[in-house]
């Protein structure tokens, strides 16, 4: 906005121009050195030789992703087949990443439009209530799930108590658990983008449908998802991509069976029984993964924009 | 009345309370666990203080004393070191003008977003011992500094982008240098955009555990990693007295947060 006139009004957009650089250089220093050179250094890593004692030897390698990949037998004579055991990790960590992304935007979507039709002066209050567990303490809410959940807890305690069930849930340690906590643990991220892309959905588009006889439902699907779609996109993406790294759900509510990538990564740092090499060499397919999706929803987002 | 119905959802009411259930109801049950009197988790002993006191004075009291000011000072420190660089990054990135490099930057700016919070743990560690760095306290704070960056630039930008420029142009007017017209009028002005980067970057420190896990180094301790370090073997009273403390403390936060930016409005 051109304020006292566009002439000084568009000399303080530039009012920095000059310390442009040592304003960015302790940025571009601390991400530099301590974010892009490490994942570099990662990428090196999961080239080389891995060192019994935990470590690596500086010799190049493509045994970690051989490892990752390749299957030879329990004595690495057999003829190579494609060695299932970490994909199946990949697999499994894909599918409950999957499982908490619908189930946050089951409940995620109506609980965004609820509040989002609220009036203003109550709205702030149930976006407050909302964020209220985003500031707490993500292993202090998964121990309190943990707590809730497990077999002589408080949850089946109190099912049995009001006769719903004569045998305690077994919910710990199952899959379930680790759907339950990824949810629990990254429902905001869902609620807060569709929420801001329903506030600025434009109601007479429902009210049009509405006279021309479309049922609510109707009108839901096939006017209003369409347009708070990119809301719905970005909400996805935001519970996926940390559910498919997470620890601590599966480490904490999940029993050994349900094994998630965040696990397979820990296991390599641990200090003797580890293989960093391998260890970096799956963080690389996770990022690359995750990189991969995230620029798929730019190129989709940027043609959105186009349109 | 058209207006309202087409707004109005059956059901969608009591899904965002079943919502609310599922996110509170750990919580509450945890906080009223806290103040049970018995020692065993599964059996109400009556209420009392008594794990408050255990926290304070039994026999894990020094481990979780040195652990609280580790994490404490950390994302006071970090947080206060994020805030800093965030704020300068966003005067460049919307007071100087369009530049070479700017979309870069921006990327640059939201990396820790991006990556995967496990890959930035190995990555880090990588790095640290292959520089020769000891792990430890240091270790972990400048690993907080570098993922709280775009915590605190995203609210102070965002704040930064609704002052109009004029308020600068009318200081310059007055013969004000660019540090007194930054101090006295664009600071104010962006108050509560970074209080609430502020907020946010201490949150998301006294949060970590995963990279604090993988940087830390034998025998150091943030409140996280001890907490994860004793639930391994089992949820104690204690634990849950001490949870209900950062409870607080979060909801403390979130609460200041909150009035901040109504009032910033």
């Amino acid at each position: 906005m051109a304020g006292v006139g566009s002439d000084s009004g568009a000399s303080a957009e530039t009012t920095y121009r000059s310390a442009r650089v040592p304003l960015l250089l302790p940025t571009w220093l601390m991400i530099g050195v301590f974010l892009v050179l490490p994942v570099a250094l990662m990428a090196v890593y999961s080239f080389l030789t891995k060192e019994m004692r935990g470590g690596v030897i500086w010799d190049f390698s493509l045994a970690a992703y051989d490892q990752f990949f390749v299957h030879r037998g329990l004595f690495g004579d057999e003829p190579p087949t494609l060695e299932w055991t970490y994909i199946s990790v990949f697999g499994r960590s894909i599918i409950q990443a999957a499982i908490a992304t619908v189930l946050c935007l089951l409940i995620g979507f109506p609980t965004a439009w609820f509040i989002a039709t609220r009036p203003p002066e109550t709205r702030g209050v149930w976006l407050f209530l909302v964020t209220v567990p985003y500031w707490v303490n993500l292993l202090i809410r998964t121990v309190s799930l943990r707590f809730l959940i497990r077999e002589n807890g408080p949850l089946n305690d109190a099912l049995m108590g009001a006769g719903v069930i004569s045998e305690p849930l077994a919910l710990i340690n199952t899959d379930f658990a680790v759907q339950l906590g990824l949810f629990y643990s990254y429902l905001p991220f869902m609620v807060l983008p569709i929420y801001a892309a329903v506030e600025r959905y434009n109601f007479t588009w429902s009210e049009a449908a509405a006279d021309l006889y479309a049922t609510r439902w109707v009108t839901l699907r096939e006017i209003v998802l369409p347009i708070v779609r990119p809301g719905i996109v970005a909400g996805c993406l935001l519970v996926f991509i940390p559910s498919l790294g997470a620890f601590l759900a599966p480490n904490l509510l999940g029993g050994a069976k349900n094994f998630m990538i965040g696990s397979l990564i820990e296991e390599q740092f641990k200090k003797s029984l580890g293989n960093w090499p391998f260890g970096a060499a799956v963080s690389m397919i996770l990022m690359s993964l995750v990189l991969i999706l995230l620029m798929i929803y730019a190129r989709s987002a940027a043609r959105q924009e186009a349109r | 009345m058209a207006l309202r119905s087409v707004r109005h959802y059956p059901g969608f009411l009591a899904v965002t309370v079943l919502c609310l259930v599922v996110l509170y109801a750990p919580l509450v049950v945890v906080t009223a666990y806290s103040f049970n009197d018995s020692p065993s988790i599964t059996t109400w002993g009556g209420l009392s203080l008594r794990w408050y006191v255990d926290v304070f004075t039994g026999p894990e009291a020094p481990r979780f004393r040195a652990a609280a000011w580790n994490s404490l000072s950390i994302a006071f420190l970090a947080a206060t070191i994020a805030t800093g660089i965030a704020t300068a990054a966003a005067l460049a990135m919307l007071r100087a003008g369009k530049f070479k490099g700017r979309s870069l930057t921006f990327a640059l700016i939201n990396l820790p977003l991006m990556v995967p919070e496990i890959v930035i743990a190995v990555a880090t560690l990588i790095f640290f011992t292959m520089i020769g760095f000891t792990t430890g306290y240091l270790t972990i704070l400048i690993a907080h500094i570098t993922f709280c960056i775009p915590f605190a630039y995203l609210p102070i930008a965002a704040r930064l982008q609704g002052i109009d420029g004029s308020y600068e142009a009318a200081a310059r007017d007055l013969y004000a240098t660019r540090a007194q017209s930054f101090f006295l009028v664009l600071l104010p002005l962006m108050a509560p955009g970074v209080v609430s980067g502020y907020l946010l970057a201490f949150i998301i420190s006294l949060d970590d555990f995963i990279i604090t896990n993988f940087v830390k180094g034998a025998g150091m301790e943030t409140l996280p990693t001890a907490i994860f370090g004793s639930v391994k073997q089992g949820i104690k009273p204690n634990i849950m007295a001490i949870s209900t403390l950062m409870l607080a403390v979060s909801i403390l936060f979130v609460t200041l947060s909150y009035f901040i930016n109504r009032k910033g409005r």
